[in-house]
């Protein structure tokens, strides 16, 4: 039912979009080639800079006269200094954004809409729909993560439970991950492990896979009391319980990936940001990546980062040149090449997926055929911190889940109701 | 001499000023106080500025509600009924008090290990020294990072241990009501340094010949402890228990970096500072700073307190 809609929403957007980008004659920016400006690009990865530096030099030599100052601030500081900058009217100009920060800044007005000259057919329509507000776009997808099922062959063989299969489902799932438990309790392997953080890894995902939803598409709602929802939350509730998982307790002593890494869990949900670290990990020959398993239908969260440009930025034609170059295909390709980011742009994912020797492209096709929006709203940060401190009690079978679901969607609405006041 | 510690901790008294000019003896008086004034005003205008200012601030922000990006709206008391009703507030406020009981702990076994460290013709003396401060002046993260892996409930060496005299331990950092406990020796291991120095040095301005006439009379070590070094101690001793006890209120580094923002017992064993910091994340700084206000009046209350309480048990030679 969501998937026609979402598909039907992707048809016609597509459609119109090239009807646009058309009538404009190309992509092809009619700004000033010539202009002489000096603007501020921020973003937060530093491994990313090589590439970056790539990409403002091809930029200067379509724009010489625009320099582009890099401005590197850890993740961690990145949205609080932001959010200074922002009430002072210092932004910088051009800058990335993420799912659960971006509506705060775009109904507050600090966004300027991305221009015509970048066309949003070329992105996963997901992305764009994360990246839009009140139906006006104003961040270019720069990079994109989903999620699936890294699974390490050695401990599968060494338990004898075959090979996860695409279009598996929950049930299948939870056998291997409980007979792998069972198989290596000696050795103190788990059949899985579930990261609990911010719920993109795993919750935000079987809710949705059981056809319900994190919080209503028009952001006002919570979704978090639907039985499909609770089906969702018990699902990774069920796993812990019977040890098919680690528990709460041990996920917070031990990370999760560090459980993958060290060959104690035979499977591993999480997104391509992992994959940096596991090609380099000693169980690189023995990992191979299965799509999520499925309940209602096959779902996972697409996130991405964007980039957008700040209204207030005093050179705004200059930020907004440097950001259409941003959202071009050479950039993308600047990006992948330098491995860094599984780049939006369609068709230049190539070299990510050649990047490691198992199969990145579950990732791809569940962008394209089963991925949704990362839940957000305009205060996400707000009900964030409510699932973080309601959750851990149902996932550890403290409380019903049930009960803490109720309690999290009231919270939730309430939360909800105030930032829309 | 030993209530000169007690002295050194306020805030560093400001250089002499300088003699004044020769020649203007009639106008010596005056010109000696602008002076003085000139020289300790960099002081004044640093404490008014980082210290009164702020607590000014936050007063008044504990009045207002905040918007994302900087625009606050008088809510008047607001906030404080809210904190009071607060469940978790109470909570917090409750961990903080146990936190810092459990702190105050350590203070007898820093008294102890200062007299063991002060013993005449100690062997190695400065060596353990060292390795008694080292905590104190370690970065609280690289500590945090090395208790974080003794403490690990599935590969920890703590729990090792434990297995090999048959008990099976708890994951140490993330299970209620163990967390708050491992949090606080963590917290005693490393104040110990810091305590350590002080009660020295108190330890070293007791007058050596009162405890030669105390052998003269045949007192044991442990007699000669209990009745010549803690009496005499008594000031520096209250001048740790008053540090230790405003260090325990302000509790943070240390439950941020051994528990992290993940942990399923965080909710319970936060304290009153981690409970501020959540807050200020999720940008309710007026609620935020309601919380430092408590704080702030905790902090002064238990003072108070401690200062009323000292006439009955220090002894100042």
């Amino acid at each position: 039912m969501r998937r026609t809609a979402l598909l039907a929403g992707v048809a016609a957007t597509a459609l119109l979009l090239t009807a646009c980008s058309s009538s404009d004659g190309g992509s092809a920016s009619t700004a000033d080639k010539d202009m002489t400006a000096e603007i501020n690009y921020a973003f937060w990865d530093a491994t990313q800079e090589a590439a970056i530096d790539t990409i403002i030099e091809e930029f200067n030599e379509e724009y010489p006269n625009i320099t582009v100052k890099k401005d590197v601030t850890p993740y961690s500081e990145f949205f609080g200094k932001l959010q200074t900058q922002a009430s002072s009217d210092t932004l910088p100009d051009v800058f990335w954004m993420n799912g659960p920060n971006f509506q705060l800044y775009a109904s507050n007005d600090k966004l300027e809409p991305v221009t015509d000259a970048v066309d949003p057919a070329n992105y996963p329509q997901a992305l764009n729909d994360l990246y839009s507000f009140d139906g006006t776009q104003y961040g270019v997808p720069k990079d994109y993560d989903t999620v699936a099922v890294f699974y390490n062959k050695a401990l599968f063989d060494q338990a004898g439970v075959e090979y996860p299969t695409e279009g598996w489902t929950w049930d299948e799932f939870h056998e291997k991950a409980k007979a792998i438990s069972d198989a290596l309790k000696a050795d103190g392997v788990y059949g899985t492990v579930n990261g609990l953080s911010g719920g993109q890894e795993v919750y935000y995902n079987t809710i949705l896979q059981a056809g319900g939803e994190v919080i209503s598409a028009d952001s006002t709602t919570s979704g978090y009391d639907s039985p499909e929802a609770i089906e969702g939350l018990q699902f990774v509730a069920d796993l812990i319980a019977d040890g098919s998982a680690p528990t709460l307790q041990q996920l917070s002593d031990t990370p999760q990936n560090v459980w993958f890494v060290n060959g104690k869990s035979a499977m591993f949900w999480s997104g391509t940001w992992s994959n940096a670290e596991l090609r380099e990990s000693a169980i690189v020959d023995d990992i191979e990546v299965a799509p999520l398993p499925k309940d209602e239908q096959e779902a996972t969260v697409i996130h991405g980062l964007a980039n957008v440009v700040a209204k207030s930025s005093k050179n705004k034609a200059a930020a907004q040149a440097f950001q259409e170059f941003l959202a071009s295909e050479r950039a993308a390709v600047i990006q992948a090449e330098a491995g860094a980011a599984l780049p939006a742009y369609t068709g230049t994912q190539t070299a990510f997926v050649e990047s490691a020797p198992y199969n990145l492209q579950v990732f791809l096709d569940e962008a394209e055929n089963s991925s949704f929006p990362y839940p957000v709203s305009k205060n996400t940060a707000a009900w964030n911190q409510l699932e973080n401190e309601l959750l851990p009690a149902a996932f550890s079978g403290e409380r019903p889940v049930a009960d803490v679901a109720k309690e999290l969607a009231e919270k939730m609405n309430e939360a909800l109701a105030e930032e829309n006041e | 001499m030993t209530s000169s510690a007690v002295r050194e901790v306020g805030v560093a008294a400001p250089a002499a000023a300088p003699a004044p000019p020769a020649g203007r003896g009639r106008r010596r008086g005056r010109s000696d106080l602008g002076w003085a004034l000139v020289f300790v005003l960099p002081l004044f205008v640093g404490i008014a500025l980082f210290y009164l200012w702020p607590i000014v601030r936050n007063l008044w922000f504990s009045f207002t509600e905040w918007g994302p990006f900087g625009d606050s709206e008088w809510v008047g008391l607001d906030n404080y009924i809210e904190l009071a009703g607060d469940a978790t507030m109470g909570r917090a406020i409750l961990n903080t008090l146990g936190y810092t009981a459990m702190l105050l702990c350590g203070v007898p076994l820093a008294i102890y290990f200062a007299s063991l460290l002060n013993r005449p013709g100690l062997r190695f003396a400065n060596l353990f020294r060292t390795a008694f401060f080292l905590p104190y002046v370690a970065m609280p993260a690289a500590i945090s990072m090395v208790w974080r892996i003794i403490y690990n409930g599935d590969f920890g060496i703590l729990n090792y241990a434990l297995s090999l005299i048959g008990i099976d331990g708890p994951a140490w950092l993330s299970t209620e009501g163990v967390a708050l406990v491992a949090v606080a020796l963590v917290g005693i291991w490393i104040s110990l340094g810091f305590n350590l120095i002080i009660l020295s040095a108190g330890m070293k301005g007791i007058p050596v010949e009162l405890y030669e006439a105390a052998s003269l009379d045949g007192a044991t070590r442990w007699k000669q402890f209990t009745t010549i070094t803690v009496p005499l101690l008594t000031p520096s001793i209250f001048f740790v228990s008053v540090m230790t006890v405003i260090a325990g209120f302000q509790v943070f580094d240390l439950l941020y970096a051994l528990m992290g923002t993940q942990n399923p017992a965080i909710d319970k064993t936060q304290s009153v500072v981690y409970y501020f910091f959540t807050n200020i994340k999720t940008g309710d700084n007026g609620y935020a700073a309601a919380i430092g206000v408590v704080i702030l009046l905790l902090v002064g209350i238990f003072t108070v307190l401690q200062f009323r309480l000292q006439k009955k048990w220090v002894t100042y030679v």
